[in-house]
């Protein structure tokens, strides 16, 4: 049966429209992930080396007081990044296959994602170490079982964190208090964690324990996929409350506001598109991470505009570039109704800006850190209107992933707008102003590195009419693969 | 109103429609009979450009379909649920698309009027994204909307498909005013023979992608085309 399975998977990854279209992206993510295990196995090989040069403390020890945090890290990682498993569970469901099967593949799929396999490059290198330094190796040995036991069970968790709101809320109550507790120093977790992941060595039988709770998990998120496999239940689709807006303020920009009305209903109304707006509201405190020094290699001043593009730019970003793909279920309404393009582009042009000017004046809190760094966030911002607004379009014109907006109702379906590709896009709107900041200090200052950036802003403006000219002909060009991409969904 | 020329669409080398001339005049009412694979879809995704042309062409009211835009302003169509915007309610929808085609709420509000009777209280004021409603409900919001801005051309793809009984004959009704209306040209599609004689007042059938007939429907039509199909 698993084998029946496995083809069924590697003939809707072959099959898929988007295989072919995105091969620049999937060679990109390879080497993205070429580079994450690089960086893990010299974590692993070195970690150990790197604390008992610098400290005092015992190397082992302190691995084990903060591998709580790695694993925190993680489970906040997989939160945003890992897609949950999914299978076209529906055409299966009365055919001659056991129920337990079909949820132990869907989640025995999980277990074998990148986000497990990554940390195997991280603990072996790390388990090797530790038998060469003089640790005994049956210790070593439970210990590394019990790490990847912890590593599964995460997995696990995060499905589950995925598909039930109170397991999300639970364990962020948790964290919060527990960060909060350790941050005023009232009370710090990994004083106690450590006799567990510390134990996992000295008693070699407290691996039962990693066992026994990774099994625990599995088989309440199978119990839990389980009872969902109904129609009427994880499969169904819950039917929201419809209530009628009808913005009639927008009535006056014809219909440029029509198409705005839609897009601000797009937003609120799909969970899909929702993520969208958290996560640009998150983007706004990303220049903490600069301003505050919390992570060294920020410290460079050419990292901070880099900071400074995402504080504004997060919804440009992760809205822009899906641009026409939100509109993709009823592409062909579009593409045959009197809709004039221009009209369209622009909406969703003025939604980047609206919100790009909104965020900037939220991020007026960064004044609290000088005049300056809320200037760098402004010029950042010009930039992110007048440049990127038109990059983002552009990139999204030739974005032919359908988005099925509606598949976050179902318990089975995917639920993060939010991924590795949007990411990868990203990287040429960054360098071209990092690049004018770093031309302005080398040659002047860091006020005429942020005179470059905003005035190259100033200078897309210019542009707008000729970029969108060119993102106007890209989709009359590319209208009929765009529509037959479109019709094939994920 | 509508010329087709040479016309034909081939994938990897199979001949999914081949017409070499039709004509639909003004304010026909246009019936397209077919088995599945026919053609009559890919028909009408070449009249709402969604799908380009091997060979040949179609004008619109002397616009060429695949050239220009110009017929995008006196055309609408419900093809599928690809034409449905499922995250708007039904009212929404509604005023979307007739502000695409220049009408305004109030418009729009006293067009709706008419429909109440074909809507059978199921669509309006129902609390419910389009996305909710069942398969024949969406299919009435999707008619409905392609009626909306006066349009010269209509093109409904298996109007009947999904519909109850009464909703049927109310839809019938509706299309049979709608070809009474010497400036609208309308074009549906259907698997049911019964329906389609009732409509129009003209019956082209495909297969495998060529008419085979052509008629003007009269009291035999009906049983003509139930031997073509059976035989």
């Amino acid at each position: 049966m698993i084998k029946r399975f496995l083809s069924l998977e590697w003939k809707s990854f072959f099959r898929a429209a988007s295989f072919q279209a995105d091969l620049a992206i999937k060679i990109l993510m390879v080497f993205g992930a070429l580079s994450m295990i690089i960086t893990f196995l010299s974590l692993g090989a070195f970690t150990y080396f790197i604390i008992k040069k610098s400290t005092n403390s015992e190397p082992f020890e302190l691995i084990n007081r903060f591998i709580l945090y790695y694993f925190v890290f993680d489970l906040v990682f997989r939160f945003f990044m890992q897609k949950t498993p999914v299978m076209n569970i529906r055409p299966l469901l009365y055919i001659n296959i056991k129920k337990d099967t079909i949820v132990n593949y869907t989640l025995g799929k999980s277990a074998l994602s990148f986000f497990n396999i990554m940390h195997l490059f991280f603990f072996i290198p790390l388990a090797v170490v530790l038998c060469v330094e003089g640790f005994s190796v049956f210790g070593v040995m439970t210990w590394l079982v019990g790490m990847l036991a912890t590593v599964l069970t995460i997995n696990f968790i995060n499905i589950l964190i995925d598909k039930k709101d109170v397991v999300f809320y639970s364990i962020a109550v948790v964290f919060i208090t527990l960060g909060a507790l350790q941050y005023f120093g009232w009370f710090d977790a990994t004083n106690y964690t450590v006799y567990y992941f510390k134990g996992l060595y000295d008693y070699p039988w407290m691996v039962i324990i990693a066992i026994v709770v990774l099994i625990l998990v599995y088989k309440i998120v199978h119990n839990f996929f389980k009872s969902n496999l109904y129609l009427d239940a994880g499969l169904s689709t819950q039917h929201d409350i419809a209530k009628s807006q009808h913005f009639d303020w927008l009535d006056q920009f014809g219909t440029l506001g029509a198409f705005l009305k839609n897009d601000i209903r797009l937003i609120t109304r799909n969970k899909r598109a929702k993520s969208v707006i958290i996560m640009s509201f998150l983007f706004l405190f990303y220049g903490l991470l600069f301003i505050t020094g919390a992570i060294e290699a920020y410290e460079n001043p050419v990292w901070k505009i880099f900071g400074g593009i995402f504080v504004t730019g997060g919804f440009m970003f992760s809205f822009g570039q899906f641009v026409p793909s939100w509109d993709s279920s009823y592409y062909n309404l579009m593409m045959s109704q009197n809709i004039p393009y221009r009209d369209y582009l622009s909406s969703k042009w003025w939604l980047m800006v609206i919100v790009t000017l909104i965020s900037a004046v939220l991020a007026s809190f960064y004044l609290i850190f000088g005049w300056k760094v809320y200037l760098l966030v402004l010029a950042a911002a010009v930039y992110n209107i007048g440049i990127n607004a038109h990059i983002v379009l552009l990139a999204g014109a030739f974005t032919r992933t359908p988005i099925d907006l509606m598949s976050n109702k179902n318990a089975f379906g995917d639920k993060k707008a939010f991924n590795f590709k949007t990411l990868l896009l990203i990287i040429p709107q960054i360098l071209i102003p990092l690049a004018l900041y770093y031309l302005g200090i080398a040659f002047f200052n860091d006020l005429i590195g942020l005179l470059f950036v905003a005035l190259a802003g100033v200078a897309g403006f210019a542009f707008k009419g000729y970029v969108f000219d060119k993102i106007e002909h890209i989709y009359k060009t590319q209208k009929y693969e765009t529509i037959s991409a479109y019709k094939q969904k994920n | 109103m509508i010329q087709v020329k040479n016309l034909s669409k081939t994938y990897n080398g199979t001949t999914v429609l081949n017409i070499n001339e039709l004509e639909i005049p003004k304010g026909q009412s246009f019936g397209l009979v077919g088995n599945n694979g026919a053609g009559k879809t890919t028909f009408f995704s070449l009249l709402l450009d969604l799908i380009q042309p091997s060979t040949g062409m179609i004008t619109s009211n002397s616009i060429q379909i695949n050239t220009s835009e110009k017929w995008k302003p006196f055309t609408s169509a419900f093809i599928d649920e690809s034409f449905l915007i499922g995250y708007l309610t039904p009212e929404e929808y509604f005023y979307f698309i007739g502000e695409l085609r220049g009408w305004n709420k109030a418009d729009v509000d006293s067009f709706l009027v008419k429909y109440e009777d074909f809507f059978n209280g199921e669509i309006l004021n129902n609390k419910k994204y389009l996305r909710d409603l069942s398969k024949g409900n969406s299919k009435k919001v999707g008619i409905v909307a392609a009626l909306i801005g006066e349009p010269e051309v209509v093109i409904l793809d298996e109007p009947f498909a999904n519909l109850d009984p009464t909703t049927q004959i109310r839809l019938k009704k509706i299309i049979k005013e709608l070809a009474d209306d010497p400036t609208v040209t309308i074009l549906v599609s259907s698997h049911d023979l019964q329906h389609t004689v009732e409509v129009s007042n003209r019956i082209v059938a495909l297969q495998k992608g060529e008419i085979v007939l052509d008629l003007v429907p009269s009291s035999e039509t009906l049983k003509e085309l139930e031997a073509f199909f059976a035989a």
